[in-house]
């Protein structure tokens, strides 16, 4: 018998992202979890099978597929479909470079062109709530984003449009073919996700432990060789022990020079880490000082 | 592990408090190399010499285009005896609504004031949210006393400008604590002051740290709104039924009896599930799935809850804060969620509205607009299984929506708790 106690903080956001996962159940007819197979998308999958044991995982999972790919993410999520019995829906970029309905960008990355498959997608299966495993403490606009996160018939957020969220009552109402994109994991920070994934055994792809791998150097980060350009001519690969915080997009998710091999090392790295999950490994996330407000207002997570 | 305070800041435009939040993340070493960075470009770009700390959470571009806050935004720090999670609620007059949203879920709110100009008619209207929705304890920050050249006297002033409205509303004297400040200098913030030698009090970050967090109420009366039906038809769980929800209110253990609301039947709990295996007893604030020993058609908006609980009601009384620019007129129609159950609401009259520059209530309004706090009579098409907001927040606590926009129009409160004290009672206590 395993009584959290209340003075418990991890049991206290586990308790929280479980009451949001069953309101949506309540509330919703075709919810969705955005799954990529990161940590914090798998945390999502992890937490749906606490929300509704002994029944199955209620929803299907999408993945938003760029094409930079990372194997061994594949390979994982792959295993965590079969072993959850769920559904899987991919969107490919890849599918709208090959017919032209989207344009190979001149910096080889894919992360911006993720919006258009996500939102048809969306509008395909006719999801109306859609969970993303973003979290309030990633980023600045990202601090002022609500639990529940009505998105327009285009996918777009607008900030004046957004509710007010009083005490634990989540307004899910929304007219037709409008969406909500939904964030269980909103006020867990980074090292709670980690402490989280060391207490309860969650299995992660192994990418996000230290390994050796051929890098190189781009804009202050270390990116892995591979078929979305690079290395480019004067950018020397270098065999290193590295490991990756974030999982995105191949051409512009950087990894950290790391020897954290295990769960406990990990730990101690993000506890002692002077830099952000996101400054520290996302290109995309550089662009500019509103990059995220404006991809948000597109309609990406 | 360091226990949590869930905390809420409001002042007024240009009070300083993006300053302040920015000066406490940066002073408690919770802002990351990369963040300071972007923060230093900025103010050089803004031909600032000092890194302007608000821009640490101005995080919108139509923020810092105006230099202004426009949408709550949520902060987590830690220090080693404690965990914050802030809400940082902008004050301008029709951002209001975002106090009330930060307030909702503190246990601590955070006030600013400009020691230049004192207390404010926005100031009023802030204490009146956080003493409308029952923010246990308030803290006065007043803010740039570097430019009232660190006057005790200015301080001693609108500190008792500022405990006269408190105690106005209910508020015992310790639990409210006044504590003057320089956001942009760091005065009193973190670290102790020079400039006030005559401030005998704590800093912000130490009475953060050392303040008591009222936990949740173990021995309330048992309150578990019912989310979902869990039946997995499995053939592991061919049978199996349960209910699932988070306990708002109390305490339940196996074996014990409990009311389905609104219909009122009886039935025993079975058993506490969790994935983590059974429990004995579930406390406020658990998720769980309980199983009942009667299999009575229960759906999700019922309400579980102690024997003895309030007979359920279809006329009440209630104290709205008004959340929407479309106003509050009477007669109108609306949907009322309380607790996972959503019905239909209908507006009788308007009945009072509250004066933030006098703390008073105006009888008959008419209306109530947007950032007014009143009181309204309602009629429901089912009765609700209701509490008074003062005993139970979690189940005396509701949202009024716009059936068609959809738009969440006000926080709603059952009773009238926000019938401030008269004067003449303050006066014999």
């Amino acid at each position: 018998m395993s009584a959290p106690t209340q003075t418990d903080q991890l049991a206290a956001l586990e308790s929280e992202a479980i009451h949001v996962m069953r309101e949506v159940a309540g509330e919703f007819d075709r919810p969705v979890i955005l799954f990529s197979g990161g940590k914090d998308s798998m945390l999502l999958v992890h937490l749906a099978a606490k929300a509704f044991w002994p029944a199955p995982i209620p929803f299907p999972v999408l993945h938003v597929d760029t094409g930079h790919n990372f194997d061994e993410v594949i390979a994982f999520r792959d295993r965590v479909v079969e072993r959850y019995g769920l559904t899987l829906e991919v969107a490919r970029v890849q599918d709208y470079l090959d017919d032209g309905r989207l344009a190979e960008r001149a910096d080889g990355t894919r992360n911006p062109l993720q919006t258009t498959p996500l939102l048809d997608a969306i509008a395909e299966h006719r999801h109306d709530a859609v969970f993303g495993g973003g979290r309030r403490d990633e980023e600045r606009a990202r601090a002022k984003e609500r639990v529940f996160s009505l998105r327009t018939a285009f996918g777009q957020w607008e900030p004046s449009r957004q509710r007010p969220e009083l005490w634990n009552l989540y307004n899910g109402r929304h007219k037709p073919g409008e969406h909500v994109r939904v964030f269980p994991l909103s006020n867990w920070t980074e090292l709670d996700v980690w402490r989280y994934i060391a207490r309860e055994g969650v299995e992660l792809p192994s990418i996000y432990y230290a390994h050796t791998r051929e890098v190189f150097a781009r804009d202050g980060m270390w990116l892995t060789s591979g078929p979305w350009g690079g290395p480019r001519d004067g950018e020397e690969v270098r065999t290193l022990s590295v490991r990756y915080r974030t999982v995105g997009d191949g051409s512009c998710t950087g990894a950290v020079e790391s020897t954290a091999a295990t769960l406990d090392e990990v730990l101690d790295e993000v506890r002692e880490s002077r830099l952000t999950e996101r400054g520290a490994t996302r290109a995309d996330d550089r662009l500019s000082e509103a990059a995220m407000e404006d991809r948000k207002r597109e309609g990406y997570f | 592990m360091p226990d949590l305070l869930r905390l809420a800041t409001a002042g007024s435009v240009d009070d300083g408090k993006s300053t302040l939040v920015g000066r406490l993340l940066y002073d408690t070493k919770s802002v990351l190399a990369d963040q300071m960075e972007a923060v230093e470009r900025a103010s050089a770009r803004g031909g600032s010499a000092e890194p302007d700390l608000s821009l640490l959470v101005d995080g919108l571009r139509s923020e810092r285009e105006q230099g202004i806050t426009i949408d709550v935004a949520y902060r987590y720090f830690a220090t080693p005896t404690r965990s914050f999670v802030l809400a940082d609620t902008p004050g301008h007059v029709q951002y209001t609504r975002n106090t009330v949203t930060g307030a909702s879920t503190a246990s601590l709110a955070v006030l600013l004031v400009d020691a230049r100009h004192g207390v404010v008619e926005q100031t009023r209207r802030h204490v009146a949210v956080m003493g409308l929705l029952r923010v246990p304890r308030l803290v006065l920050a007043v803010n740039k006393m570097d430019l009232v050249d660190f006057d005790e006297n200015t301080y001693a002033r609108i500190a008792k400008e500022f405990t006269g409205l408190t105690e106005a509303l209910g508020y015992a004297e310790d639990a409210v604590v006044t504590i003057p400040v320089s956001a942009r200098h760091g005065d009193n913030v973190v670290l102790r002051s020079g400039n006030t030698p005559w401030f005998e009090g704590p800093t912000l970050l130490d009475h953060l740290e050392s303040v008591p967090v009222d936990g949740p109420d173990h021995d309330a009366p048992f309150r578990f709104p019912v989310q979902y039906v869990v039946r997995p038809r499995t053939e592991a769980h061919p049978d199996y039924r349960g209910y699932a929800g988070l306990v708002a209110a109390g305490t339940v253990r196996v074996g014990e009896e409990v009311e389905v609301l609104p219909e009122g039947q009886r039935t025993r709990v079975e058993g506490i599930d969790t994935f983590d295996g059974e429990l004995e007893a579930a406390h406020v604030g658990q998720s769980v799935v309980l199983r009942l020993t009667d299999d009575l058609g229960i759906a999700r908006g019922a309400l579980l809850a102690a024997p003895g609980s309030p007979e359920p009601v279809s006329e009440f009384d209630a104290t709205l804060a008004w959340l929407h620019e479309k106003p509050l007129r009477p007669g109108a129609r609306l949907l009322l969620r309380h607790g996972t159950r959503t019905v239909q609401a209908i507006v009788g009259a308007v009945t009072h509205r509250l004066d933030t520059e006098t703390l008073t209530l105006d009888e008959d309004p008419g209306e109530l607009a947007i950032n007014d706090m009143g009181q309204a009579s309602l009629v429901v098409s089912e009765p609700l299984p209701l509490d008074p907001y003062d005993a139970i927040a979690a189940t005396g606590s509701f949202l009024l929506v716009d059936p068609q926009a959809g738009d969440t129009l006000a926080a709603g409160l059952v009773g009238r708790p926000l019938v401030a004290r008269p004067r003449e009672t303050l006066d014999e206590t």
